[in-house]
């Protein structure tokens, strides 16, 4: 195991070097990102080429890069057009996404797989039919629909919760986390539903049942265990796009994370945001993908690495 | 073979390292999966009588399923609205007059008018076609290609998975909004073809975990084993015996996108690179009412409401078909 | 047993990110604000906060609380008032000599002198500094050396500075421009201490100015504080003590928190709640004028748009637009239907006159269509009007605009938008003269003079003259109202220039803006200026 960890992490270098190279290029062909920092009035010609070489955008886009690798290597990340560094936004960005990220991920295992246990063992009851639509609402209604009504609700009118995050602490983020997590939710009580419901005629389930173990054993320990590899899958890609996707959540409840971050960078044509704020996303992937390999060995003995 | 991550197969069949998880893997074997006739259903391969393929059997269950029947009538309705619309819906959705803004309903317009004073019920009729095409086409898509190259990264394993599954991670890190901005602004083509190219390019590596991990799975039980001892080629082994089993997961997380693409639709016409102008679909509407709705939540409620009734047939759609291909519900 | 050591491992490794996110979380208190301190709604300014480097409401509102200038627009009628001026004196409208008063000093206790503006003057002209408001300066005599069209810099300071004593500098025009001393109120021109050029990084960090407030604690991306400067010199004292602005991701969550008490001032009310505002917030709610008109300008570098007799086509469009029914169902009476290409808050006197567009400006669906067809039809059989998608939602008016263009054309495709991903690409396809139609075009003034409205906008070459609209009688007008020394004279040929635009329908008027805030009952007194910034100093808490 050690040893398949270790090329694993080995191929990050690739993956790395990819993805920069990728992001940086993409962020480039948006154009040229000066003329929109004068405002409606528009830079003067002498000003926007000043800040074209300062900015190294007068240098061809292969130079450019080398720059900018040979910068993050030292730990210098550039900076945001308001003059931030990188690192900066990055440090005030991270911890309140990963907590945000933390809430929704754990919601969807504790709401989610419990509510696909439940309607995989009873299916076609009402419990079932019942868990069903509030799916299709879920996906019909968009998350800035959800989001505003819970704030309306909660933080207003029964006076629950505060409507926007300040510090960011779990506390805050709980109903934020559900916001942002309701979809992913969907997807996983319905992998966890279906599994359930093929498993539960599978041969080592009966072999239990006629062993006589206990029912709640039976759940946990056998059919539950081998039905959760494509809920884990799930759960895994899932991490790195709650992570850098939570853009609605994130504006509706004032929380100034990764999502937020990334699309300003995006929308400004910001590089060294956007490459910055992808990078780690990237790392991210792979080490929840490794995670989600790892984990495939646990729940599936029969699976091993080489 | 030591740059395998995966290889189970081998593993039993006692060409493997050998050690500690070896063990665990035959002892899990005997355990828990005691090879027997019923998890094979449809023993595959096998020489006895007239084979009777897996994929005709659960055809002919489809038939019988009323649960099947209702959601494809449910789907081929749309599709005839979405050819026909005119057939159920008189004026035009692009007619719009902003003195009726925000009314209730009225005479011709039972759903009422939205923020721009465009009848809503005209418009949930002419905007099935953008979002069915949509819909499905980026379904179909993401669904094909995902499971294809997620399948094979599974049952090969080795240098296919490593440099696939690598190449999904990086996939991944594309931010939707850079993706949208830097592929679909180029684009010139009024169809909707550029909107859903872009998301099946996108989507993939999402259905491509989910058939990975599910093959990884299937690929280990007994059956599969047999297949392979009996000499069954990897074409047949993938197409008979590990697709069928292996689908399941694909098909809830797909039925499920199904309804996440529509609204992506919108997601990209907000950022000003889906759809070109005047265009209608349910998930312009959607995101054009959402803010209002304090004010006027039947603008949001019946395109909604269209699309959820959508989802909903596919869902069920899938859950037959998933059922239908179980040899174990037989 | 090998099993049970993975599934340790894993949860080990969650423990550890949650203890590692849970140590990160650092708390929020504004640092000791307790009394009658105010919350209000930010932005995150998109620059630095240097004075001449700073374009956008949100950095503004900053700048107007730390800086005090020669000149003060009055909040209320926006007319220029002298403030650290004693005296600007001309004979020429071209050189002038200004007195500062004495007794100002920045918050740290340095002296502003007559050096503290011309070193922050020179500062802001100079190419090197990537100020984006250096062509403020442009009327000053030098600028083109110390801020080359092309080639390098060829001085480091603009020659038509001059100290005199630290309480007399002097002001050399490169062409006479009788307003001048009116546009000192803008930020640009704010003094700056010694700090601002020896610390610079420090500076930036925590601005020091020499207004009602100082600021006490800056969170970049987050709130700062201002407290209360109690030296302050000026007649305008803060009346709170002190304000903290908390940056909003997005206007509705700032309304919202309004709603729940946890805000004080919002003050830019998200249009879907517009409706809802007047139950919600009864009388804590205001909706004044300020500076800003939108138009729709063409590009009259393509030949469709430039041929003769497509004014005829130009005003026909004008008329197609029901502007009244847009700004009272889209905008809820946050914007009036535009009658002429200036703003009210000019006032008559400052240049400001109703319906000096006549019946172009009106809504004439017939004449219209007449109007369209005379002049030989929209080019290219449809119109298209260009906007950037990723700011100010544009879409829901320009949606508004093109159906009232449909219907008056009978034609249910005649007009649609065009959306453009992001603002950068916006002005990219403006800056290499890439529109094949009208595109969306709003102009926020700068300073209080009619100006403002037409010179940057419609003169020949001029900065913002995005659709490269070009015109003698027009220019000459301009020119000739800027050497004239009496300011109503000045103003009524700066009238005739825009009878000129009128008759081309260079840009086709669309509403005045307004400014509009709401706010919790702890507050009164609250007043939006000209420029729409919540007059801070003003608000009294409790």
């Amino acid at each position: 195991m050690g040893r398949y960890v270790a090329r694993r992490l080995l191929q990050m270098v690739p993956v790395f070097v990819g993805a920069t190279l990728l992001i940086f290029l993409m962020v480039n062909v948006m154009g040229d990102p000066v003329a929109g920092l004068c405002g409606e009035q528009g830079c003067d010609p002498a000003t926007a080429a000043q800040l074209r070489r300062e900015l190294g955008l007068d240098k061809p886009l292969w130079q450019q890069y080398l720059t900018y690798m040979g910068n993050v290597f030292t730990g210098d990340f550039g900076t945001a057009f308001n003059g931030q560094p990188v690192t900066e936004l990055m440090a005030t960005a991270f911890p309140v996404t990963v907590r945000l990220t933390v809430v929704a991920v754990l919601l969807e295992i504790a709401v989610g797989i419990t509510l696909g246990v439940v309607t995989g063992l009873r299916r076609g009851r009402p419990v079932d039919t019942g868990v069903l639509l509030a799916t299709l609402v879920v996906i019909s209604v968009p998350t800035f629909v959800t989001g505003l009504l819970l704030q309306l609700l909660l933080g207003i009118r029964w006076q629950w919760i505060k409507p926007s995050v300040r510090s960011g602490t779990f506390d805050e983020l709980i109903v934020p986390g559900l916001v942002l997590a309701s979809v992913s939710l969907a997807y996983v009580t319905r992998l966890t539903r279906t599994s359930i419901a093929e498993n539960k005629r599978s041969d080592y389930v009966r072999t239990a049942v006629a062993k006589g173990l206990p029912r709640r054993r039976i759940i946990t320990r056998h059919l539950l265990r081998n039905s959760l590899i494509p809920v884990v899958t799930f759960i895994g890609t899932d991490i790195g796009a709650l992570m850098g996707g939570a853009i609605v959540t994130e504006r509706i409840f004032n929380i100034h994370g990764v999502g937020y971050q990334l699309y300003q960078g995006i929308l400004r044509q910001n590089t060294q945001t956007v490459v910055g704020f992808v990078t780690v996303l990237v790392l991210v992937f792979l080490v929840a993908n490794l995670l989600v390999d790892l984990l495939y060995a646990v729940l599936d003995p029969r699976i091993r690495y080489a | 073979m030591h740059e395998q991550p995966y290889e189970p197969e081998r593993a039993i069949a006692g060409t493997g390292m050998g050690g500690a998880m070896d063990l665990a893997a035959s002892e899990a074997t005997t355990l828990e999966g005691r090879p027997s006739a019923a998890s094979g259903g449809r023993a595959p391969g096998g020489p006895a009588g007239k084979p009777r393929s897996l994929w005709s059997d659960a055809w002919r269950d489809l038939l019988r399923n009323p649960v099947f029947l209702l959601s494809a009538l449910v789907i081929v309705f749309l599709v005839l609205i979405s050819l026909w619309p005119s057939a159920i819906a008189s004026g035009s959705p692009l007619t719009c007059d902003l003195a009726k803004a925000q009314d209730g309903p009225g005479p011709g317009a039972p759903f009422g008018y939205d923020g721009q004073g465009c009848n809503v019920y005209t418009r949930t009729v002419y905007g099935a076609r953008t979002s069915v095409t949509v819909g499905l086409c980026a379904t179909l898509g993401v669904a094909l290609l995902g499971s294809v190259l997620g399948g094979l990264a599974g049952y090969f394993g080795g240098v296919w998975d490593a440099v696939l599954s690598r190449i999904t991670d990086i996939v991944f890190a594309i931010p939707v909004v850079l993706g949208g901005l830097v592929l679909l602004s180029v684009v010139t083509s009024t169809t909707v073809w550029p909107v859903i190219g872009f998301m099946v390019l996108l989507g993939w590596p999402q259905i491509s975990r989910i058939a990975r991990g599910s093959v990884i799975t299937v690929k280990q039980h007994d059956y599969v084993q047999a297949a392979r001892a009996l000499g069954a080629s990897d074409t047949r082994i993938l197409l008979r015996h590990i697709a069928p089993n292996a689908v399941a997961p694909v098909i809830v997380v797909a039925t499920i996108a199904l309804g996440t693409y529509i609204a992506l639709e919108a997601t990209l016409s907000y950022l000003g690179v889906g759809l070109k102008p005047p265009s209608v679909s349910w998930g312009i509407d959607i995101s054009a009412a959402s803010p209002y709705i304090r004010n006027a939540p039947h603008a949001l409620l019946w395109p909604s409401g269209a699309l959820a009734v959508t989802v909903l047939a596919f869902i069920m759609l899938g859950d037959a078909v998933r059922d239908a291909l179980d040899p174990k519900l037989r | 047993m090998r099993r049970s050591a993975h599934a340790r491992w894993a949860v080990g490794a969650v423990v550890t990110a949650l203890a590692a996110t849970a140590c990160g979380s650092a708390g929020w208190s504004g640092g000791g604000n307790g009394g009658a301190v105010l919350t209000s709604s930010w932005g995150d300014p998109q620059n630095p906060l240097e004075p001449a480097n700073t374009n956008e409401v949100q950095g503004g509102k900053v700048l107007d609380m730390i800086f005090r200038g020669l000149k003060k627009y009055d909040p209320r009628t926006g007319r220029a008032r002298d403030w650290l001026a004693r005296s600007i004196e001309t004979r020429d409208s071209r050189n002038f000599t200004i007195r500062i008063r004495r007794g100002w000093t920045f918050s740290n206790g340095e002296k502003v002198t007559a050096r503290s503006f011309v070193d922050a003057w020179n500062y802001g002209a100079s190419l090197r500094n990537n100020q984006k408001n250096a062509y403020f300066f442009g009327y000053i005599d030098g600028y083109d050396r110390v801020h080359p069209d092309s080639g390098g810099q060829r001085a480091d300071t603009l020659s038509g500075l001059r100290v005199v004593d630290d309480h007399t500098f002097t002001v050399r025009l490169n062409q006479k421009f009788s307003g001048f001393p009116d546009t000192l109120g803008y930020a640009a021109f704010a003094p700056l201490p010694r700090l601002f050029f020896t610390d610079h990084a420090a500076w930036v960090r925590k601005p020091v100015g020499n207004g009602p407030y100082a600021i006490a604690s800056y969170t970049k991306g987050a709130q700062m504080y201002l407290r209360k400067w109690d030296g302050y010199p000026g007649p305008d004292k803060a009346r709170n003590d002190g304000v903290t602005l908390l940056v909003y991701t997005d206007s509705n969550t700032a309304y919202t928190d309004l709603l729940a008490g946890n805000l004080d001032l919002a003050d830019d009310i998200p249009a879907a709640q517009l409706k809802n505002v007047k139950g919600d917030l009864g009388d804590r709610y205001i909706n004044t004028p300020a500076g800003i008109i939108q138009t729709l300008a063409f590009p009259f570098y393509d030949r469709a748009w430039n041929r003769p007799g497509m004014e005829k086509v130009r005003t026909g469009l004008s008329m197609a637009i029901n502007r009244r029914q847009i700004t009272d169902t889209i905008f809820r009476k946050t914007r009036t239907p535009a009658t002429d290409w200036t703003s009210p808050v000019l006032g008559a006197a400052g240049g400001y006159k109703a319906g000096l567009c006549g019946r172009a400006c009106d809504y004439d669906p017939a004449r219209a269509k007449q109007l369209i067809k005379e002049g030989g039809g929209i080019p290219g059989g449809r119109l298209r009007i260009t906007y950037n998608a990723d700011s100010g939602s544009h879409k829901e008016w320009i949606d508004a605009v093109c159906n009232s263009v449909n219907n008056a054309l009978g034609d249910d495709k005649a007009c649609v938008g065009n959306p453009v991903g992001t603002f950068a690409d916006f002005r990219n396809q403006l800056g290499r003269h890439k529109m094949t139609g009208p595109f969306r075009a709003g102009w926020q003034m700068d300073y209080p003079l009619i100006q403002n409205f037409l010179q940057p906008l419609y003169y020949t070459g001029a900065s913002s003259n995005d659709g490269r609209w070009s015109d003698e009688d027009f220019d000459r007008l301009v020119d000739r109202a800027n050497a004239e020394t009496d300011t109503a004279r000045a103003v009524a040929l700066f009238q005739k220039a825009e009878e000129v635009v009128r008759d081309h329908m260079a840009a086709i008027p669309l509403w005045y803006q307004n400014g509009n805030a709401g706010y919790s009952d702890r507050l009164s007194h609250v007043a939006l200026n000209p420029f729409s910034v919540p007059v801070y100093n003003e608000i009294k808490v409790g």
